[in-house]
C-alpha cells in the first residue's frame, strides 16, 4: 500500500518539475546574448550569461508604454466591476422594484452568453461611436459580465436582514445602509471579485486584439502577440525570450503573495 | 465552489417594511448602471449579432439581407466543417487529459504537508499567464531550430521534429502546450470537492480495513462524481473556445490542420471583413456551447437530490 503511494507521488513530483522546465528554458535563453543565440541554443549551457536583454527592454520603453495601458485598463475594470455590482448586488437582493425578478434572472442568462456571441457586433458598436484605440474601449465590455452581480447578489443574501433592518430604524437612508453598513461586511467578496476581474482583464486577448490596433494603445498581452508574430525572422531571440519572462514575472509574484484568493477566486468563476 | 447555484439564489418575494413601496423606482436606481452597461454591452450586441448573421456585408456596412443562406452556406464550406472538426480533435485531446490528470494531482496532493503545498503552487502557477506568454514559451520548447526538444534530440542523436509544422503533430502540441496552461483549474476544483467529503466515510472505511484503492473506488470517488461530471462540462465549454493558442503558434496551419472555429470566425471577420458570414459562424459556436452550459446547469441542480 505504501508503496503504491510513494509511486503516485514520485509521478506527481516528476511532474511538477516538467511544469517548471519550459519557465527555466526561456529564463536561461533570456540570459543568452542575441549572437550566441543565433549560432546554437546549446550555448545556454557554457555557464555565460548577459543582463543585455533586459537592458534593451529597459531602454526601449515600448514595452513599459503597454504595461501601462494594462495597468491602467485592469485597474480602470476592477473598479467599475467592483462598483457596479456592488450597486446591483445590493439592489437585487434587498431592494423591491417592479420587474426585478425577471431582472435577475435576465441577467443570470447572461452567464450562458460567450463572447463570441456578441464580440462582431460589439466592435461594429465601437467602430460607428468612433471609440477603437481608446481606454475607455478596452474597459467597457468588461463592465457587463454578469458574475460580478451574481456573487454580490449572493454575498448580500447572506448578510442577515436584521443589520439593515436595525439601521432602517435609526432613519438612515438606503444609501447609507448600504454604504455604511452593508459593503463594510462584503470585503472578502469584493477581494475576490476584485482579482479575478484584474486578472480576467490583464490577460484577455481577443478583444484587445481587435479594439487597440494603434500600437501606442495596445496592451501587455497584445504587445507581446505583436513582437511575437515576426518570430521567425527574428534576430533577437533572446530579446524576445525577455519580454516573456517580463510580462510572466509581475503576475506570477503577485501570484505568490495572494494565492488563496486567486486560486478561490478563478474556481468560483468557473464553478458559479 | 458549487454552492454557488443559480436556483439557490431564484429571487423570493420579501416583504419590505410598510410604506415602502412608493420607493420602488427609486429602488430600481441601484441596478440601473449595471443593467445599461448588460443592455449595450451583452443584450444589443447579442441580438445585432442574431441580425447580422443574416445579411450580407462587409466594413462599410450591410449590403442585403440573405435570410439563412449564410447558414446554409457555412454547412457546405468544407473549410468551415474542417474547423468544426479540429475544434472537436482538440476538445478529444485536451478535456479527457485535463480532468484525469487534474483528479489524480488532486488526490495525490489533498494533504496540508509542505511538500504538497508547494507542488499545487506550481501546477496551478502557469494559470495566471497570459496566452501570449504561453505560447511564447512553449514556441521555444517546439522550435526546430534551437528548441528545447530539439536541443533534447540532438543530444539523444536524433533529428529534431518540427512539430508546428507537422499537420499530424501540430495540434497535439497545441493540446500539450493548453494542458500545461490549464491544468491549475481541474485540479483545484478537484481539491475543493476533496475537502467536502465527509471524514467519517473515510473512518468508517478505516475501521473495515479497507485498502486504499477499496477506499478510493467506494468512497472517494462516488463522493466527487459530480463535480466529475462538472469539470468535464466546464472544460468542454474552455476548450471549445480555443483561440489564442493556434493563432499565435501556427496561424491555423499548417494547411488548415489547427484552424478551430472561433479562428475562423475572427479571421472572417477581421481579416476578410464578412461580418455576415462571421455572425453566422458565431451562432454556430453559441448553440454549441448553450447546449453544454445548459448540461452543467443540469447537472449543477442536482447538487441536493443525491
Amino acid at each position: 500500500m505504501r508503496s503504491q503511494n510513494r509511486v503516485a507521488i514520485a509521478l506527481v513530483v516528476i511532474a511538477g518539475v516538467l511544469m517548471l522546465v519550459p519557465m527555466l528554458w526561456v529564463l536561461a535563453l533570456s540570459l543568452k546574448s542575441n549572437a550566441a543565440l543565433m549560432v546554437d541554443t546549446n550555448s545556454v549551457f557554457d555557464g555565460v550569461f548577459t543582463l543585455e536583454n533586459y537592458a534593451a527592454i529597459l531602454g526601449d520603453g515600448q514595452v513599459f508604454r503597454w504595461i501601462g495601458n494594462s495597468l491602467i485598463v485592469s485597474l480602470g475594470m476592477t473598479a467599475g466591476v467592483l462598483a457596479l455590482s456592488s450597486l446591483a448586488g445590493y439592489g437585487f437582493a434587498r431592494l423591491e422594484f417592479p420587474g426585478r425578478n425577471i431582472l435577475f434572472v435576465i441577467v443570470l442568462l447572461g452567464l450562458a452568453v460567450p463572447e463570441q456571441a456578441v464580440i462582431i457586433a460589439r466592435h461594429q458598436l465601437f467602430s460607428w461611436a468612433g471609440w477603437h484605440n481608446t481606454y475607455p474601449a478596452l474597459i467597457i465590455p468588461g463592465l457587463a459580465a454578469p458574475f460580478g452581480v451574481f456573487l454580490m447578489t449572493q454575498y448580500f443574501r447572506a448578510i442577515p436582514k436584521e443589520l439593515d433592518e436595525a439601521a432602517m430604524l435609526d432613519s438612515a437612508s438606503r444609501f447609507t445602509v448600504f454604504w455604511k453598513v452593508l459593503l463594510p461586511l462584503t470585503i472578502p467578496a469584493q477581494a475576490t471579485l476584485g482579482i479575478f476581474t484584474f486578472l480576467s482583464a490583464w490577460n484577455d486577448y481577443w478583444w484587445p486584439l481587435i479594439s487597440a490596433t494603434n500600437k501606442q494603445m495596445f496592451t501587455l498581452t497584445v504587445g507581446i502577440a505583436s513582437t511575437q508574430m515576426n518570430f521567425a525572422q527574428t534576430e533577437g531571440l533572446g530579446f524576445l525570450m525577455a519580454q516573456a519572462v517580463f510580462a510572466g514575472a509581475p503576475i506570477l509574484i503577485v501570484y505568490l503573495f495572494f494565492q488563496k484568493y486567486i486560486v478561490q477566486a478563478v474556481a468560483g468563476a468557473a464553478g458559479r | 465552489m458549487a454552492t454557488a447555484l443559480p436556483q439557490q439564489v431564484a429571487p423570493v418575494a420579501t416583504h419590505p417594511p410598510r410604506g415602502r413601496r412608493a420607493a420602488g423606482w427609486a429602488n430600481a436606481l441601484f441596478v440601473l448602471p449595471y443593467l445599461a452597461m448588460f443592455v449595450a454591452m451583452i443584450v444589443v450586441p447579442l441580438a445585432m449579432g442574431m441580425w447580422l448573421s443574416t445579411t450580407k456585408g462587409d466594413l462599410f456596412g450591410v449590403e442585403a439581407h440573405v435570410g439563412l443562406a449564410n447558414f446554409t452556406r457555412l454547412f457546405g464550406d468544407p473549410i468551415f466543417l474542417e474547423t468544426v472538426g479540429n475544434t472537436f480533435y482538440f476538445v478529444v485531446l485536451t478535456v479527457p487529459a485535463l480532468t484525469l490528470i487534474g483528479l489524480g494531482l488532486a488526490l495525490v496532493l489533498n494533504t496540508p504537508a509542505r511538500w504538497a503545498t508547494v507542488l499545487r503552487t506550481i501546477f496551478f502557477a502557469s494559470t495566471v499567464l497570459s496566452v501570449t506568454v504561453v505560447t511564447l514559451v512553449w514556441r521555444l520548447v517546439f522550435l526546430p531550430d534551437g528548441g528545447l526538444l530539439a536541443v533534447i534530440s540532438e543530444a539523444l542523436g536524433k533529428t529534431p521534429i518540427a512539430f508546428l509544422n507537422d499537420p499530424e503533430l501540430a495540434m497535439p502540441a497545441i493540446a500539450i502546450t493548453t494542458i500545461w496552461w490549464c491544468i491549475g483549474l481541474p485540479m483545484v476544483l478537484f481539491l475543493a470537492a476533496l475537502q467536502q467529503v465527509p471524514r467519517e466515510l473515510y473512518e468508517a472505511a478505516a475501521l473495515d480495513n479497507a485498502g486504499r484503492w477499496t477506499t478510493l473506488r467506494r468512497i472517494t470517488l462516488p463522493a466527487i462524481s459530480r463535480t466529475f461530471v462538472l469539470v468535464v462540462i466546464i472544460e468542454i465549454i474552455l476548450q471549445f473556445q480555443l483561440f489564442g493558442q493556434p493563432q499565435l503558434m501556427t496561424l491555423g496551419g499548417p494547411n488548415n490542420a489547427t484552424r478551430p472555429i472561433v479562428l475562423f470566425i475572427y479571421e472572417t471577420g477581421w481579416r476578410q471583413w464578412e461580418l455576415g458570414y462571421a455572425a453566422a459562424a458565431a451562432q454556430v459556436l453559441f448553440a454549441m456551447i448553450l447546449v453544454a452550459a445548459m448540461a452543467q446547469y443540469v447537472v449543477a441542480s442536482r447538487k441536493g437530490a443525491q
